[in-house]
């Protein structure tokens, strides 16, 4: 083994080198001088700076971890972290080089500029040596930190890596926190904790103080409360007072939460709350019977034009804005029922990616019908419905996304509920048996047809309320509104989420879908953010974020059991006749 | 009346035509045993007769009833159970899942609460085990896991499809034994095997299987001295 292992200077170069052309990427794209202006801690550290130390912070602790899995002692990973730092700064140091001896970087590299040089030599524009030497000290040293990190007790490195992470959202997020904050301080107390949306150095500090402390006790707790019931602490059920107490804790909060945030955020909640329920229903076909459905949002579209058609007050209202959003709904309900049947007889025979494909082309289809001259006489084509009014909830018109979040919220909870019974009944088990082998399903019994044309069917519905509800929300359907990414987004936040997992849902939704509002401001960089925070998610927890029962243990059960006495226990030879 | 009977059943997948017009039949409490060499058309026959593929012509019978385009899922309301190759249990489901997927379609919860601890009694292992993930359990155990599903259907004839793919030669035996101990209990044993050895061991009847046609019928006995069976199926020169 000794032999063959890579030396600890190979590894440390090669992730150095990895951080430090993420670090180049950065700068090439333009990220690290439109964060720069962005201060998380007012007149201390800018997002940008953050930004610079963060890929060899992050290569540091990687190098420190391979080379130590390797049995490398704490003083060689350190070191092995430092080389790592080094190797970061290489790639920035020659764009440095080349910026200053070639002409015309500029022309085809446009972030090269006085700006990156600036930010990357921390302010030494002018005597490119010495920021050169701070750029290779501070990226060393964040390298160091990362390693030092590695060689901390679990308890203090979850807490600090925890507490840094809040400041820095608490920063970051400035404008959103802001916004909550304001509906319960006054405007003083506001501008004494934040300078405009970034943090001021003392509130920063109390914030990492006090997170300190609250992770930190919080880490001690929870291990000395395993220690003391070893393994079963996360086996035992909460008893059932302890249940109704969160119950009643969670529903308070739900309640409150457009009171606590405010109009802007509770528009985006209502976002997050039509692709919670989406997700609710796709996850009745996808996590609970395993059928891959790409064409969601089929029933999504449908909601939405049954809404606009039946209540619009314009040229394309069949009513005249006569009839109830209340009515319309269980209208649209059924309507994307019957959508969701329809379209599922004829892809009864296939599965897996064949399925995943057919109902892709759904989806495709209606697009296309919903722009489609023929129909334009009916939904307008690419004009769509226009004058779709709000809902009125006994004369009350729900114009504000806070009024609409509740509608939004009465649908979830429905919804949750018949999902929750759904999984734990006689139905439920179909649907698992067929996830798991369609041929032995039938072979016990299970009327496969029936039961996937049922998954089909539950799972539209929700979509066909979240459409009518967008609906009235927005006043206006389009076609463009219905394209394949509304399947794809709620495909991924279930994955994200975790299969199968109704709390995975939520989270999943607010992740997906929520984040990328809040990081707005962050303009065209945030789907790069987004994306790379995926690739990350998948990586490394491809059990999603909270995974479901049966989904945990069919990871632990990937890993082989402790106790098999019988060593054949892993040839399954497929030889068939 | 035989209680299964199988007349002249001729099935394809696609062009390639892999039951020539099978004819044979299963009495009431006998073992009754299927062998021949891969792609003889040993599983095409279960699946056959469970309705998982349909024949092109040819009937199935099943306690006189016509069994031949039941749907798979009506089976085993009638009677017919199968253990399906490579055992086809439910991996992500626990032992106790599984065994009451195999009672999908019975409405006594007592009578299906009272087979569970049967098959408990039956197999002590997966008792120890009822909590655990299917798929964490060895081979052996899986076996004997889809044996006791199909039970839980409480057939009157159980097919099983090779139960000794990919078990060690000692498991192979245990399964085997348990096949007899069953049959020996009242139930009518339709056994698919590779391993023809063992199946002619404990079988009352066999037929011998080769490229979609029967080319032999006999008593498991005969057809275990019978020197072709000897030369191409036991090994034996």
């Amino acid at each position: 083994m000794e032999k063959h292992r890579k030396p600890y200077w190979r590894t440390a170069l090669q992730v150095g080198l990895v951080a430090g052309v993420v670090l180049l990427y950065l700068g090439t794209i333009g990220m690290l001088a439109a964060f720069q202006e962005r201060e998380v801690i007012y007149e201390i550290v800018s997002l940008g700076q953050i930004l610079i130390v963060f890929p060899s912070l992050v290569g540091g602790w990687m190098a420190a971890r391979r080379v130590q899995a390797h049995g490398a002692s704490p003083v060689v990973a350190i070191a092995s972290s430092v080389l790592a730092g080094i190797a970061a700064a290489v790639p920035t140091l020659i764009m440095l080089v080349i910026n200053a001896n070639v002409e015309n970087v500029r022309d085809v590299l446009v972030n090269i500029n006085r700006d990156w040089v600036d930010i990357v030599t921390f302010g030494n524009r002018d005597d490119l040596l010495a920021g050169a030497v701070l750029l290779l000290v501070v990226l060393a040293v964040a390298s160091a930190v990362g390693a030092l990190l590695t060689l901390l007790p679990g308890k203090l490195r979850s807490a600090l890596i925890f507490t840094s992470a809040l400041v820095l959202l608490v920063g970051m997020f400035g404008e959103t926190v802001r916004q909550i904050l304001q509906q319960l301080l006054p405007r003083e107390t506001l501008d004494s904790i934040y300078r405009r949306t970034s943090l001021r150095v003392g509130p920063a500090v109390i914030i990492f103080v006090l997170g300190f402390i609250g992770s930190y006790f919080w880490a001690y707790r929870k291990e000395t409360a395993s220690r003391s019931a070893p393994r079963a602490a996360n086996v035992t059920p909460r008893s059932l007072t302890q249940r109704i107490i969160v119950f009643i804790v969670l529903a308070i909060v739900l309640l409150a939460l457009p009171l606590i945030v405010g109009r802007a955020l509770s528009d985006i909640l209502v976002t997050v709350g039509l692709y919670v329920l989406m997700g609710l229903g796709l996850n009745i076909a996808i996590g609970l019977a395993g059928l891959l459905d790409l064409g969601y949002v089929t029933n999504y579209a449908v909601g939405a034009y049954i809404c606009a058609v039946l209540t619009s007050t314009g040229t394309l209202g069949l009513t005249g804005g006569q009839m109830s959003f209340w009515v319309v709904i269980p209208i649209a309900l059924v309507a994307a029922m019957i959508t969701g049947f329809l379209l599922a007889m004829p892809v009864l025979k296939m599965r897996g990616d064949y399925l995943a494909i057919a109902t892709l082309g759904f989806g495709e289809i209606l697009g296309t019908l919903a722009i489609s001259d023929w129909l334009r006489p009916v939904i307008g084509g690419a004009q769509g419905v226009l004058f779709i009014p709000k809902p009125n909830f006994f004369g009350t018109e729900l114009v504000n996304p806070e009024q609409l979040y509740y509608i939004v919220l009465a649908a979830c909870a429905i919804t949750l509920f018949i999902s929750i019974r759904l999984n734990n009944s006689r139905v439920g088990r179909r649907w698992m048996a067929i996830r798991e082998d369609e041929d032995v399903a039938a072979a016990m019994g299970i009327d496969t047809a029936r039961a996937k044309l049922l998954a089909f069917t539950i799972s539209a519905a929700t979509g066909g309320v979240a459409g009518a509800i967008f609906a009235a929300k927005v006043g206006t359907v389009f076609p463009n509104s219905f394209t394949v990414f509304v399947s794809i987004n709620v495909l991924s936040l279930i994955i994200l989420g975790g299969m199968g997992s109704n709390p995975g849902i939520v989270v999943g939704a607010i992740a997906l879908v929520g984040m990328p509002e809040l990081l707005r401001e962050f303009s065209e960089y945030r789907w790069l953010i987004y994306g790379a925070l995926l690739i990350f998610m998948m990586l490394n927890r491809p059990e999603g974020l909270i995974p479901s029962k049966v989904r945990q243990r069919e990871l632990a059960a990937e890993s082989p059991p402790e106790s098999t006495p019988n060593p054949t226990s892993a040839a399954q030879p497929a030889i068939g006749d | 009346m035989a209680l299964l009977e199988v007349e002249n059943i001729h099935a394809y997948y696609g062009n390639i035509h892999a039951l020539k017009g099978l004819t044979f039949h299963v009495e009431q409490g006998e073992i009754v045993t299927l062998i021949g060499s891969n792609g003889a058309g040993k599983t095409t026959t279960l699946r056959t007769i469970t309705s998982l593929m349909h024949p092109r012509d040819g009937k199935i019978t099943f306690e006189g009833n016509d069994i031949t385009y039941t749907p798979a899922n009506k089976l085993p309301s009638q009677g017919v159970a199968m253990v399906p190759e490579g055992r086809g249990i439910f991996s992500k489901l626990t032992v106790e899942e599984n065994l009451e997927l195999g009672a999908y379609y019975r409405n006594d919860p007592d009578g299906i609460r009272q087979d569970m601890s049967n098959s408990f009694d039956l197999f002590p292992r997966l008792k120890e085990r009822r909590t655990q993930v299917a798929g964490t359990l060895s081979g052996g155990e899986q076996q004997m896991l889809a044996i006791a599903r199909a039970l839980m259907a409480k057939p009157r004839l159980l097919l099983l499809d090779e139960p000794s793919m990919g078990l060690a030669p000692v498991l192979v035996d245990t399964v085997f034994d348990t096949i007899e101990r069953i049959n020996t209990e009242g139930m009518t044993v339709l056994l698919v095997e590779q391993n023809a050895l063992l199946a002619l061991e404990i079988a009352d009847r066999g037929y011998v299987l080769q490229t979609g046609e029967i080319v032999l019928a006999d008593d498991a006995a005969t057809l275990k001295k019978n020197p072709e069976v000897q030369k191409k199926y036991l090994g034996v020169d």
